[in-house]
């Protein structure tokens, strides 16, 4: 018996010995041409599963779009190194190692801000660059010199809502929603409460696993509020709405970028919540950009699925789509695929893309001041665009 | 004559972990980040965090039969312990970003100015301590109501404490302590240990939780080898003939359970260092789950079968079988099968033809010299027959 | 009154999850009133019976997919008991509780990759995901009916069990394993009926819950099952009134705790929030604890003795 078993064991570990060898024989592509490596640290699993994937389905159509990128005069072809990080922030750091080890030059992501802080000492101590395209919490790029990000920040957005709650929803108390632990909603309904003002807010936390949302929506009811603000991720959203519909929830939703998917338009759809949000882009700001994304999505049965089965589209996929093309800026101007050379480029690096002028400030955030504050119509299922919010 | 032979099979394990030191400091310094083989060095540090843990479950489940599933909760505390009190000043408040810390002492950063290097050491050696210190205390408290079960209502009953501690320190009103439920980071991790002498720079990173654990395991050896260690084996085997010989089950079954939880807690801290991040939310039921079918796939009783297990699950689960979840396995391209999460699902699989079929796991109560002294005397008896 | 008005909504939900952990602690307290095994894997054949659901529904008729869901997952149980405990039947019980979270981590993984690690939708079911309107209160016509059918199925597993052959089979076997055995009871049939039981009403429990509360991870069944088991210990293992009165008795504090912030607030005691939601899930490990420590054998448990 332990013969065979420590038989087996020995064969288990040669096989996956050669399996690694072979893994690692094909990072070189075949025909001769250069090869640049952008990692893509998304999370494809868990909470954010949805979401990550959407973001994903930009890079890849940006891709798609321009596959190839000259740096120092040579020809390179752009290939995207994919890593899950499962929306969890112990599997990030492993997550980001195997991009690190797998020779990208730079990485993008990732959706949700808890992972890319839980990643960001491991990409610090590769010395390799990374470029945040919706992670919005200020801790993010805060003591980390290798991360960038071309999103706004929570400080802002949070502002942002809690300003249009007050002036045009006539809000008087808020109900605040988070996820225990979760850098993303709890940042965000953290400067929502600093706008808003403290004593008009009740904030609540539910625990990871919480599958029962019927208590906050009772809670929120019985504490008299009169808006419902929870930047939670779309899963979690797509139950609150429906609670909210058969509770008769009787005061609208406000949330954050992560909202501006099509999980909600579905939930949302033939019922009477009321729900704004506030985010990056509203579809037909380019028309010429959407009908080609559009087309692609249409196209390929992978990315139809990816992005829940249509072809509305989330602004996090246009988020990856510009997020692509500023990582081939700075590698062009980086003139090397170096990690090193890519992060000393990265602080100039200027792009206008769909959405909006993306540059970067002294700590590497996005300098960006203005935000689409978008409402989901019911019957049609559709964005309605409502206004550009900015602060100040 | 044994004490002899005792002697030199000491010197002979002592040398050869000495060598082994060795060569993860020479791997530490030859392997970049940006290699291939840096994985070699995550599972190294990966590995040595659960080797640890696995040891000292093993400690309670293998050697005193005491079958408890709250480890995750006193790695946690260890975890949040080690954190908390090596976070240096400056960065104090970005990472309690929504709340007023109060402990605002960092042991590395505080011995560190006033002694250099060493003090560093010194601090993080501290903050290590005091890691364990915690989770044996809680242990201690613990115990008193929970080690009076029996088997299976004792390991449901320390689930349900892992889980308590959990929410504990997920409490908004405890955030000026524990940051609430958000995580903690920027205190002093493994990417943190470097010498700088002259123009060279040694990289400890690998190095320092491989030597955490290591001096840890060997203290539990000692331990498992002394009069208590025995004490344990006879609880563990008949408590009421131990109870007979005179052993004092609630003492030594306390004494057991609070020595685990103290290096459960060493475990958490240097886990804390390797992620570089801690946060209550990583600590759950499912971590317990995973350490104690390291233990199985190891030997349930077997120290060296303990740190073979889990090295063999993090380098599987890290590094081996990646390939099962990116498509491309042993060079077959099957994207439809390879993918996310079949790694996982051929992983439980074999875990649960070991549980099944070889329930000693690979080195049953066995311990590698042993092992190995059966395979050297198999070898002489097979020559022996083909001489003959 | 306006404090009732405010805590009734809680106390009616609060029953309907009781309800619903009810029909999983069953399935608990009658594999450890027979075999003396926590069936870690019986949360996640609840949670399997939940994604089985997901998918038929997507590509079959509801009067067929429901049959078909319940049949396939009473399979699974069934098959679980054959492959993973049976060959240990002679092994020490540890062994086999380390089967059962081997098992519970090979269902939870297999989810994961079936699933692709996302959310699943569980598909409405007429009639009783309606919104109807209780005592001035807006829910789903689910919540009100989980509780009747619970205990409805109660009774006629209490029946099955007073006053059939294989009810007294059953009966023996947990009074005396090896005796029962003796007197020529197929100990194997009865362990699978058992099973089949058990997660029959998983099944159920499953159909009722994820109605409530429709999104399905690879970790859904978790801290359900664990409640349900904190349930049956709560009750009395092996006791099937004990079990489905902790389940009630939880379920209800479960959700009072989670709206216990808002009560106080609304009556005045507190001024604000002190995050008690934080302990909704901890607060059955301090009861599981508490009851452990005070009264082992649960509220209606029948004491046992020591043997050397």
């Amino acid at each position: 018996m332990k013969k065979v078993l420590s038989l087996i064991l020995a064969l288990v570990m040669a096989l996956s010995l050669v399996a690694c060898g072979g893994g690692n024989g094909d990072g070189g592509s075949s025909d001769g041409d250069k090869v640049v490596k952008i990692g893509v640290f998304e999370p494809q699993s868990g909470d954010n599963g949805a979401g990550g994937k959407q973001e994903i389905l930009g890079m890849q159509y940006a891709n798609k779009e321009t596959p190839t990128v000259e740096i120092g005069g040579e020809t390179y072809k752009v290939e995207l190194v994919m890593a899950d990080n499962a929306s969890s922030n112990d599997k990030a750091p492993t997550a980001a190692q195997t991009l690190i080890s797998g020779g990208v030059s730079l990485v993008l992501g990732s959706y949700g801000s808890g992972v890319s802080i839980a990643a960001g000492d491991t990409f610090l101590a590769a010395g390799v660059p990374a470029i945040g395209v919706t992670c919005t919490n200020p801790q993010v790029t805060a003591d980390c010199d290798v991360y960038f990000r071309i999103c706004f920040l929570d400080p802002f957005q949070g502002t942002v809502l809690a300003n249009y709650a007050k002036s045009d929803l006539k809000a008087t108390k808020a109900y605040c929603l988070a996820k225990q632990g979760d850098d993303y909603s709890g940042g965000l309904c953290n400067y929502f409460i600093k706008a808003f003002g403290e004593d008009n807010c009740v904030y609540e936390q539910f625990p990871e696993g919480t599958s029962d949302y019927s208590t906050y929506i009772t809670n929120a009811k019985n504490q008299g509020c009169d808006v419902f603000f929870a930047p939670v991720s779309t899963e979690a959203a797509a139950q609150i709405i429906a609670k909210a519909d058969t509770q008769a929830l009787g005061m609208p939703i406000l949330a954050g970028d992560t909202w501006d998917s099509n999980v909600i338009l579905e939930a949302a759809k033939g019922t009477d919540v009321k729900i704004c949000v506030t985010t990056f882009y509203q579809e037909g700001a380019n028309a010429e950009f959407d009908a080609g994304i559009k087309a692609w999505i249409n196209s390929d049965s992978t990315a139809l699925a990816n992005n829940g089965g249509n072809d509305e589209l989330a602004a996090v996929s246009v988020m990856g789509y510009d997020a692509y093309y500023v990582a081939l800026e700075a590698l062009k101007q980086a003139g090397s695929t170096e990690p090193s050379a890519v992060l000393s480029a990265l602080p100039n690096v200027v792009h206008t893309g769909i959405t909006g002028e993306i540059k970067f400030d002294s700590i590497g955030d996005a300098v960006r001041d203005s935000a689409v504050v978008k409402s989901c119509n019911t019957e049609t299922g559709k964005w309605d665009f409502v206004t550009i919010a900015t602060v100040g | 004559m044994l004490n002899k032979k005792d002697n030199k099979k000491s010197f002979i394990s002592f040398v050869l972990v000495a060598l082994f030191l060795v060569l993860v400091i020479v791997l530490d310094q030859v392997i970049k980040p940006t290699d291939k083989m840096s994985m070699l060095l995550t599972v190294l540090q990966k590995g040595s965090v659960y080797a640890l843990a696995a040891v000292s479950m093993n400690l309670l489940n293998g050697f005193t039969g005491l079958f408890s599933l709250g480890h995750a909760g006193f790695m946690l505390v260890g975890a949040y312990t080690y954190a908390i009190f090596s976070i240096p000043a400056a960065a104090r408040d970005t990472v309690y970003q929504y709340y007023d810390a109060v402990i605002r002492i960092s042991f590395p950063e505080v011995f560190g100015n006033a002694m250099g290097g060493f003090g560093t050491v010194l601090g993080v050696t501290l903050s290590v301590i005091m890691a364990g210190l915690a989770a044996a205390l809680l242990a201690f408290l613990i115990g008193l109501p929970v080690l009076r079960l029996k088997s299976d209502y004792l390991a449901i009953a320390t689930l349900g404490f892992a889980e308590i501690i959990r929410a504990v320190f997920q409490w908004s009103k405890l955030g000026p302590v524990t940051n609430g439920s958000n995580l903690l980071k920027s205190f002093t991790r493994t990417s943190s240990f470097r010498l700088t002498i002259g123009d060279t720079t040694i990289t400890l990173a690998t190095f320092v939780p491989v030597l955490i654990a290591t001096i840890s395991i060997i203290v539990i050896v000692l331990l498992v080898n002394s009069t208590y260690g025995r004490a344990f084996k006879a609880i563990r085997d008949d408590e009421v003939a131990a109870e007979a010989m005179g052993i004092g089950l609630a003492k030594h079954k306390m004494i057991s359970f609070v020595i685990s939880s103290f290096f459960a807690g060493v475990s958490g801290a240097t886990m804390a260092m390797v992620l570089s991040i801690a946060q209550a939310s990583n600590f759950k039921a499912a971590m317990t789950y995973e350490i104690l079918l390291m233990v199985v796939l190891g030997g349930i009783g077997s120290i060296t079968g303990s740190i073979i297990g889990s090295l063999l699950f993090v380098a599987s689960s890290e590094w081996w079988l990646r390939g099962l979840d990116s498509g491309t396995f042993l060079g077959i391209n099957a994207p439809t099968i390879f993918r996310n999460g079949f790694r996982l699902v051929v992983f439980s699989v074999i875990i649960m033809i070991v549980v099944l079929f070889f329930r000693k796991g690979i080195m049953g109560d066995r311990e590698l010299p042993e092992v190995i002294a059966g395979w050297k005397r198999k070898i002489a008896k097979k020559k022996e027959v083909a001489s003959k | 009154m306006n404090v009732m008005h405010t805590v009734l909504p809680y106390i009616i939900s609060g029953i309907s999850v009781g309800g619903q952990y009810a029909l999983i602690a069953i399935g608990y307290t009658m594999v450890y009133g027979i075999l003396r095994l926590i069936n870690f894997a019986h949360g996640d054949v609840f949670m399997v019976a939940g994604l089985m659901m997901v998918y038929m529904a997507a590509s079959l008729p509801l009067y067929i997919a429901i049959p078909l869901m319940i049949l396939l997952t009473v399979l699974l149980g069934f098959a679980i008991e054959r492959v993973a405990y049976k060959p240990l039947r002679t092994a020490p019980r540890m062994s086999v509780m380390i089967s059962a979270i081997g098992v519970s981590y090979l269902l939870q993984n297999l989810a994961l990759y079936i699933t692709g690690g996302l959310n699943k939708n569980y598909p409405a079911i007429p009639w009783i995901s309606d919104r109807i309107t209780v005592l001035g209160m807006e829910t789903t016509r689910v919540t009100v009916i989980t509780p009747f059918l619970t205990i409805a199925l109660v009774v006629a597993l209490v029946l099955l069990i007073n006053h059939t052959k294989i009810g007294m089979a059953m009966r023996a076997v947990s009074v005396d394993f090896d005796t029962a055995q003796l007197m020529g009871i197929k100990i194997n049939s009865v362990i699978s009926a058992t099973f089949i039981i058990g997660t029959f009403l998983a099944a159920i429990g499953s159909m009722l819950f994820f109605t409530s509360f429709p999104g399905i991870v690879p970790t859904s069944g978790g801290m359900p099952g664990l409640k349900a088991f904190v349930a049956a210990v709560f009750g009395g293992i092996g006791s099937i009134p004990g079990a489905v009165i902790g389940a009630f008795i939880i379920g209800i504090c479960e959700s009072i705790i989670k709206g216990l912030d808002t009560i106080l607030i609304v009556s005045g005691s507190i001024t604000e929030q002190v995050g008690f939601a934080t302990f909704s899930d901890a607060f059955t490990f301090v009861l599981l604890i508490v009851i452990l420590v005070f009264k082992p054998t649960g509220l209606f448990g029948e004491k046992t003795t020591d043997k050397v």
